[in-house]
Order: structure tokens, then C-alpha cells, then sequence
């Protein structure tokens, strides 16, 4: 039977990975000077299972780029080699290597030839002229000697204590009876020691002579006695051969053993190492997950239909009915949690590739940056996470780029020659909000004003300072001095806002000049839910997103001023705000001729007052996408389904106010 | 049908192992270090241990020891997983009961073949 | 007529088998329309569609299948076929197209009928509502003619715009 390895391969992959991040996470531990005993020993593990791992499922480049890094780390952590900066710097490389390799095997690329013989040539420097071994000739056994047919004598003696290690000298027999024809006498024990009374039957007391015809070589046949070797009197010697003879057999070769100094016993387990707890989990495919999400939505919505259906019945009459069916609903909204939870994983997924980058980048631009990070655990769901990641990453760089200063920079002002720079998540209502805070020197708001004119972006200066600030989401806003290879020109805070919007969240920006920045992300903490607004629009029903909902009013005669054309404004205390009746806009037909309701929603900094018939609710939706089937519509971010059966389109809040805007410039 | 107990932390490692042993028909149980390993055996019983040499809280020679102190394990075939082909590694898992060794990497033909030696088929 | 000679030669069917292939027939004002019988998901009744802002006239709006939102297209408004009536008769038949699932109009729904490649005959340049491009070809059956239709063709096709560019093309 063949088994197929490479069903093996993703997992190989995805642990592989993993263990190249616990390496990275301990060296940078080694780094600060927080590593532990147990530390290098889990680097070490990480190195050996990937190099381990390699060889058995078919990557023998990655096994042969990993055997020196794996003797590097063996040298230290036995304590024969320091950590210091030239070290972790070969080390720092050699991750980065090795998870390029496996990057390629797993996108099915070329391995990064150039990038794997710059890290193995700096790991050879590290630790000295001596070539490793043939340890990484491991794999290949001495070249056997040419094989003829030939007739041997083997004479096995196990020691009494044999089978005590596990051994059975049957399935020794067994092993060469599969070399040739096997034969041979049993040798009973004799001697003064053999009285009966006196044998324990744990002991082997037996022997063998056999003679074995094979055309396999001495070495194949010593082997099957490898492991009992020490326990066995053993000889091999050919008795008759029947081709030409062959050169004197040599004793039998054991494979190069390594220069590498010889391991000394390993730290027993008993040494004060943390236990880690294993925690129980299973590897589920993400489409698992999904199709597991919609099959819930669609109880959720079944269930709605239900309780519409049954509202109009008599709930004296039909208590059992009403009050059972209110159980469905309780176990439904449960349920609909619990498998909305599978989908959570805690931000410190995300969070954990920072440090390196931080390190790197502050090594790069002369900072001395100490990261902190807060509320790892914190969960998002995985979709989030992974569209977050390069926003975040972003925000970073922005933020070491601009805002801290230099280490001279700080000096002068005073301020600790170490910036502080805060990564925090945490749950508040509902949402969940990451910040960004620096102990930087700020926005620099007379420059960014200054811009902001000569772009035209703006005509005057604005009201408060945080609308100053805010003018950094304006696209191709950029008021870096040079270009600098970090952040790039033109990749700015617009696109991060743009990506933000797009997960439905929100971003804030709140600067103290010379003392600091600090940046908050708002999400929801789903993309497949949305706590909605229900409007009546002609026949129609809209969903407006909560989070986006400010107020809403009956507004009255005078506070809607006749402007020339379709735009109107309504006044909302103090200020006049764009109105859009949205039966206009969506081109829909209406007989309502009543007062209706303005609903004040907000997006990107810009309010819209939306024109509808009525409120109809306020429910919980289910989110589905309306170009699974058709294709995008301008206004609509997707659709869900009532109670009642019925769809109803989710507006694009964003795009509205846009659009309002647009017209009100016009 | 013989029941075999794997221990590995690396978890592609043990899936390996898995598929391999119950494609032949084996029993197969896993564990990602000594310490779980060691409870697992016993609460069970087993015809034959598989452990790697290099894992944490307690590796694999160590698990040996540990077992063969065990009277239900006294003649247990143990294999360990080891990346070494050097005597020393060996040597120390004979000193701790060790019945064998099956040198990393392998695959699953060699694995199976290995089994032959311990195992009456 | 002309390009009567390509008229008499039989044309290849849609799907190039000799035992012929079925087809759902179905009707648009007064003409018989038919398509290839493995593109029908299904066939229901007519109701509740949720319109789209600012789209086409023809394209009714989208409705709720078993929790999928498909969209919903009428043929009768799109080519100007006489008038779009919703009556007790009105069908929906949803059709699984370039792997999407999409609802269009009929007045009502006919037979399944089975047709061999010889039998459809390539289409003259008539004044008939269907353009020509999406007319696979013409067959005579029972003293009526049935315009067979390349389903495919018609719903990618731009002038559709069911679907954005990309995957129109």
C-alpha cells in the first residue's frame, strides 16, 4: 500500500509556520532579555519538528536549509553558544529564510534559491570553519557493496534480559526470513545455570544457528539486529559465495556521526519549565465554518417567519404556542452566537507579527521603540482579522515613521529617550475598538492645514482642531517631507479609512502636539450580522445599519427651507443638513404624501437626513449579498430577508452621504 | 487489532503516523508529549509505544523510563522517533528501556516495515 | 427571403448530441420560446419581488429563493414584446445561467419537448422581438414555430448588464 503524502503537506505548512512564529517570539525575548531556560529549548523544538517535518514529507531542500540552524540552536541551548547580537541576527535571517521556503512550497513556487544560500552561508560563518558534517548526508546510507548471492552463518545469542527491552526474537527471525531463505537449529541452553527451578520465564535463555541465503550484503544483515545488538552475541560470517568474491566485508558502517559537539544529557523534564496546558482543538476548514453560519442565518430568518406567521393568533387561546415558540427563539438567538463565536479568534493573531516588524522598522530609523500590547485576547471574527491586519500595519508605520521622534529628537525635548507605542484592543457595546496611541510629537496642524489650502481640499481654516486632524483621511494627503521607503507615498490614511469603512467600522484620530497621537478603529464585531433600522419607503422596506443612525424626527414645515431643484436641506437644531428622499433617489413610486420621518445618519465625517414614510423596527438581519447572483447597485450594501418572506436592501450609508454631498458641491 | 499509542509534537508528524497505522489497520492513539502520553498509557493498554525524542514537558527518552517502570509495560515494544543516527541518542534509549528506534525523517513505507519487527503481523 | 439557403441547412443544436436534447418551452406574447431544459432550476409562481433602485425597467427586482436573493428579469419588457401582464398565469422560471441563478418572466409555461439537431434550422433575419444573436435557431413542430434561445448568450450579454464586466466576459 502507497500513501499519498502530500494530503499530509498543508498541515506540514500551516505547522511549520506557527513554529517559525513561536521561534521569532522567543528570539525576540532573547532579545530583551526576557527569554526563559525553556525559551531556547522551544526555539529549538520549533526548528527541529520543521526540519524533521521537511524530510518526511519531501522537502528536502527546506530539511537541508534547516540542519545548520538546527545545530546552531542545539549549541545553545546546551550552553555552548550566547545569544548576542551577531547570533540572533544570522537567527533573525534564518527565520525569515525558512519561512520564505515554505511560502514557496505552499503557493507551489520555486524556492528562493538566492534567499536560502545567504541565510545557510551566515549560519555556516556563525559557527565556524568546521563543515557540519555528513549529518546532512544522513539520509544516504553507505553505498552497498555490490550484491551477489551468497550463503551465510549467523550465530545469535541473546542475553537473558532481551526481552525485557520489548525485543522478540521471532520477529527477528521473521525480519531476515525476508532477506532470503532462512534456516537454522534452536540451541538450548546449557550450562550449570539451567536448572530448571532456577529459570524466571522473563528471561531468554535460548539461542540460534542459522545459516541464510540472501544476495543482500553483511550491513543489511547486522541491521536487523541493530537494535538488540548490545543484548546479543552476534556473528556474521559468509559462509560460500557463488559469484566472484567480493572485497573483505567491512564491519558494519554506521552512518558519519556529526561534528557537532557531542549533545550532553538533555535537561530532564523535572528542570522548572512552565507547563503548558495543552488546550484541546480541532482544525476546521474555514468553509465548514461558513456553510455552518448560513445554515443558522436561515433558522434565524425561518424562525421570524414563524413567530410573524403565528403573531395573529390569540395568545390566550394559543398560549402553548406562543410561549414555545418563544423557546425557539431563545435557543435560536443561542445558537446563533455559538456558531458566531466558532468564527472569533482572539486579535493576538494579528498583533503577534508587530513586535518583529517594530523592531526592525525603529532599528532602521534610529528609534528606540518599546511596543506594548494590550487585550490580545480579545476576539474579531476571522474575516475581520484578516482585512484589518494591513490597515493596522499601516497605522504602525505611520506612526513610527511620523510620529516618534529620533532618540536625539527626544533629548531635546526631554522626553525619555525610549517612544512608547500602544496596540490595544478591547469590547465596548457592542463593537470592538483597536487602538494605535504613540507618545510622539503629534500632528503638526499648521502644516497640514497649509496643505490641505494649497490642495484645495479645504477653503478655510475649520472649525476645531480635531477637523484639522482629520484632514490626514483626505486621499493623496501626504505631508512627509521626503518619501521614505516605510509608509510610501500616496498608500495613506485615506485607503486605511476606506478599508475601515468597508468592514462597516469607524476611525477616529485624536492628537496632542508634542505629546502624542492616538488612532481608534471601531468594528463590528461581525460581518454576517447587522443590528438594523427598518424603514418603510413606498411598498419597499429598507434597512438602515444602527451604527450609522443618529437620530431620527417627524420634521416639521419650517424646518425644511425650498431650495431651487430636488435638494433640500432640514434643519436640525443649530445647523442645516442635506436631505434626500430616498423614494427620489431609488427611483421608487409612492403614494405617501404625509409628513414621513427624517432619519439623520453619519458616514466619513458627513450627516444625511434620509427622507422615508415611516419606521417600521429594529431588528437583527441577516446580511446577504446581492452579487452572488446579479451584480453590485450603487446606494445598497446587500439585502436580507423579513419575517415575512419578503427582501428587503440594506443601505450603503457611506455612498448616500457621498452621493449628497456630491450634489450639494454641484 | 493492535493498539498503537504515538507521541509527537509535531502535529503533521501524528497525522502522518495516524493515516499510516490506521491504513494498516491499526488502533491508533496520540499524544503531543510525554506527560499526556504517560496518562494516556495508564489508563489504557497498549502493544506498542511510538515516541519522538524531542518534545516538552517530557520527551521521549523520558517517557520510556517512565513506562517501563510500569508493570503493565515491562515487555512493551518502544520505538523512539529520534533524528539522530549517531550511537549516543541510541544508546541512551537502551539505557532507558527503548526496544528499537526508527531514525527521522521516514515515510510511511518505512514506518510500516519498521512495524513489522515489533509487531506479530 | 434571403440567406435562405443557410435556411435549409440544418443547424447544429446546442448541445451537439444526435439523440437530441429536451427543452422547456414557454410563452412570451403569443410566440413559443424554448431552453435547454439543463438550465431550468425550476419554475414558480409569481410574486413578491423587492425592486432594485435605479435598475433597468426590465429588470424587476429580486426575490427571496429559499434564502438566496435572485434577480428577476422580464423578457415581455426588454424586447418590447407586447404587453407585460401579472395575472394567475404569470411564471417565473428560474434558470441556472454561467453559475448564477436568475428568475425570468413568461406569460406561461408549455410542454418539455425533445428536440434533434436536424430538426432546428438556422434563423432568417425576421422581425421578431428576441434579437438574433440570442436565437440558437428555429424549429417547426405541430404546425407552430418554436424559437429556441441561447440562454447563455442573452444573459451575459452586456446589453443584460446582469452582471458586472468582469465576468460578463
Amino acid at each position: 500500500m502507497s500513501i499519498d503524502i502530500r494530503q499530509f503537506h498543508a498541515g506540514f505548512f500551516e505547522e511549520s509556520l506557527e513554529g517559525l512564529s513561536v521561534m521569532e517570539a522567543g528570539l525576540l525575548d532573547l532579545e530583551s532579555g526576557q527569554a526563559t531556560e525553556e525559551t531556547l529549548h522551544a526555539i529549538f523544538r520549533a526548528a527541529h519538528s520543521i526540519k524533521g517535518g521537511a524530510g518526511s514529507f519531501g522537502f528536502s531542500r527546506i530539511s537541508q536549509a534547516t540542519h545548520h540552524l538546527e545545530t546552531l540552536l542545539d549549541e545553545m541551548r546546551a550552553g555552548h553558544r550566547s545569544a548576542d547580537a551577531g547570533v540572533l541576527k544570522v537567527l533573525y535571517q534564518s527565520v525569515d529564510g525558512v519561512r520564505a521556503m515554505i511560502s514557496a512550497a505552499q503557493a507551489e513556487q520555486p524556492c528562493p534559491e538566492a534567499q536560502v544560500q545567504a541565510f545557510e552561508a551566515a549560519l555556516k560563518a556563525v559557527l565556524g570553519a568546521a563543515p557540519a558534517s555528513g549529518s546532512a548526508a544522513q539520509a544516504d546510507a553507505p553505498a552497498p557493496a555490490p550484491s551477489s548471492r551468497a550463503a551465510w552463518s549467523i550465530h545469535c545469542a541473546p542475553a537473558p534480559g532481551l526481552l525485557a527491552t520489548g525485543n522478540e526474537p521471532l520477529l527477528l527471525m521473521q525480519a531476515l526470513a525476508e532477506l532470503g531463505e532462512l534456516t537454522g537449529t534452536l540451541i538450548e541452553p546449557q550450562g550449570e545455570d539451567v536448572a530448571i527451578e532456577t529459570l524466571s520465564v522473563d528471561d531468554c535463555r535460548l539461542a540460534w544457528d542459522l545459516t541464510l541465503v540472501t544476495d543482500a550484503d553483511e550491513a543489511t544483515i547486522r541491521d536487523v539486529f541493530s537494535w538488540v545488538d548490545d543484548c546479543c552475541a552476534l556473528t556474521v560470517t559468509q559462509r560460500a559465495a557463488t559469484s566472484p568474491p567480493k572485497p573483505e566485508a567491512t564491519a558494519p558502517v554506521a552512518v558519519a556521526a556529526t561534528a557537532v559537539a557531542e549533545q550532553p544529557a538533555r535537561l530532564e523534564a523535572t528542570v522548572a519549565a512552565p507547563p503548558q496546558l495543552p488546550t484541546a482543538s480541532i482544525r476546521v476548514g474555514v468553509d465548514k465554518v461558513d456553510a455552518l453560519i448560513d445554515l443558522v442565518g436561515e433558522l434565524v430568518i425561518t424562525q421570524a417567519m414563524l413567530h410573524q406567521a403565528v403573531s395573529g393568533l390569540d395568545p390566550v387561546q394559543f398560549e402553548r404556542l406562543h410561549s414555545t415558540l418563544e423557546q425557539l427563539e431563545r435557543n435560536t438567538r443561542s445558537l446563533q452566537s455559538s456558531v458566531l463565536a466558532v468564527r472569533m479568534l482572539p486579535v493576538g493573531t494579528v498583533f503577534s507579527r508587530f513586535p518583529r516588524v517594530v523592531r526592525d522598522l525603529a532599528d532602521k530609523l534610529g528609534k528606540r521603540v518599546k511596543l506594548v500590547l494590550e487585550g490580545e485576547a480579545t476576539e474579531l471574527d476571522k474575516g475581520m482579522i484578516e482585512r484589518i491586519t494591513d490597515p493596522l500595519m499601516h497605522l504602525l508605520r505611520n506612526a513610527l515613521d511620523h510620529g516618534l521622534e529620533t532618540i536625539e529628537e527626544r533629548r531635546a525635548v526631554g522626553k525619555p529617550e525610549e517612544c512608547r507605542l500602544k496596540l490595544s484592543a478591547r469590547h465596548a457595546s457592542g463593537s470592538i475598538v483597536l487602538e494605535i496611541e504613540d507618545d510622539g510629537r503629534g500632528l503638526n496642524r499648521e502644516k497640514i492645514l497649509a496643505k490641505a489650502i494649497e490642495r484645495g481640499v479645504i477653503s478655510e481654516r475649520p472649525a476645531t482642531d480635531a477637523d484639522i486632524d482629520n484632514l490626514i483621511f483626505e486621499p493623496g494627503f501626504s505631508t512627509a517631507d521626503a518619501v521614505t521607503d516605510v509608509s510610501g507615498r500616496g498608500v495613506g490614511m485615506d485607503v486605511v479609512r476606506k478599508n475601515v469603512l468597508a468592514l462597516g467600522g469607524r476611525i477616529e484620530l485624536f492628537s496632542n502636539p508634542g505629546k502624542g497621537t492616538r488612532v481608534a478603529v471601531r468594528l463590528p464585531l461581525t460581518l454576517a450580522i447587522l443590528d438594523g433600522m427598518s424603514v418603510a419607503v413606498g411598498d419597499e422596506v429598507f434597512i438602515v445599519p444602527i451604527a450609522s443612525v443618529m437620530e431620527s424626527f417627524q420634521p416639521q414645515p419650517g424646518q425644511m427651507p425650498p431650495l431651487g431643484g430636488q435638494q433640500r436641506l432640514v434643519k436640525v437644531r443649530d445647523t442645516y443638513l442635506p436631505l434626500m428622499r430616498l423614494a427620489d433617489h431609488f427611483g421608487l413610486p409612492t403614494a405617501y404624501e404625509g409628513p414621513g420621518i427624517a432619519v439623520v445618519v453619519e458616514a466619513d465625517g458627513r450627516r444625511l437626513a434620509l427622507m422615508v414614510d415611516a419606521l417600521v423596527g429594529q431588528q437583527q438581519v441577516v446580511i446577504k449579498s446581492l452579487e452572488q447572483n446579479y451584480r453590485s447597485v450603487p446606494g445598497v450594501a446587500g439585502a436580507t430577508i423579513l419575517g415575512d418572506g419578503r427582501v428587503a436592501l440594506i443601505l450603503d450609508v457611506s455612498r448616500l452621504t457621498a452621493v449628497s454631498a456630491l450634489a450639494i458641491a454641484a | 487489532m493492535p493498539h498503537i499509542l504515538a507521541v509527537d509534537d509535531s502535529s503533521s508528524m501524528r497525522q502522518m503516523v495516524s493515516f499510516t497505522l490506521a491504513s494498516a489497520g491499526y488502533a491508533v492513539t496520540e499524544a503531543e508529549d510525554g506527560a499526556i502520553a504517560l496518562d494516556k498509557a495508564r489508563g489504557g493498554q497498549y502493544d506498542l509505544v511510538l515516541a519522538d525524542v524531542n518534545m516538552p514537558n517530557m520527551d521521549g527518552i523520558s517517557l520510556i523510563r517512565a513506562l517501563r517502570a510500569l508493570p503493565a509495560y515491562q515487555y512493551t515494544p518502544m520505538l523512539m522517533l529520534t533524528t539522530e543516527a549517531g550511537d549516543g541518542k541510541k544508546q541512551e534509549g537502551r539505557a532507558a528501556g527503548a526496544t528499537g528506534w526508527l531514525v527521522k525523517p521516514f515515510n510511511p513505507e518505512q514506518l510500516l516495515a519498521t512495524l513489522k519487527r515489533v509487531l506479530p503481523q | 427571403m434571403d440567406g435562405s439557403q443557410s435556411a435549409s441547412e440544418p443547424k447544429r443544436g446546442l448541445d451537439n448530441n444526435d439523440a437530441g436534447a429536451e427543452f422547456l418551452t414557454f410563452c412570451l406574447a403569443k410566440e413559443t420560446y424554448g431552453v435547454d431544459i439543463l438550465r431550468v432550476q425550476e419554475i414558480r409562481g409569481y410574486d413578491s419581488v423587492t425592486r432594485l433602485p435605479s435598475a433597468p425597467d426590465f429588470i424587476k427586482g429580486v426575490i427571496n429563493l429559499r434564502g438566496t436573493i435572485v434577480p428577476v428579469v422580464d423578457m415581455r419588457i426588454k424586447f418590447n414584446l407586447g404587453e407585460a401582464v401579472y395575472d394567475d398565469f404569470t411564471v417565473m422560471v428560474i434558470l441556472n445561467v454561467a453559475k448564477r441563478v436568475i428568475g425570468m418572466v413568461v406569460d406561461r409555461v408549455s410542454d418539455v419537448v425533445r428536440l434533434v439537431d436536424e430538426e432546428i434550422r438556422a434563423t432568417p433575419e425576421f422581425g421578431s422581438g428576441i434579437d438574433v444573436h440570442y436565437v440558437a435557431g428555429l424549429v417547426e413542430r405541430d404546425d407552430q414555430m418554436l424559437i429556441v434561445l441561447d440562454i447563455e448568450k442573452l444573459f451575459k450579454s452586456k446589453d443584460m448588464a446582469l452582471f458586472d464586466a468582469a465576468v460578463a466576459a
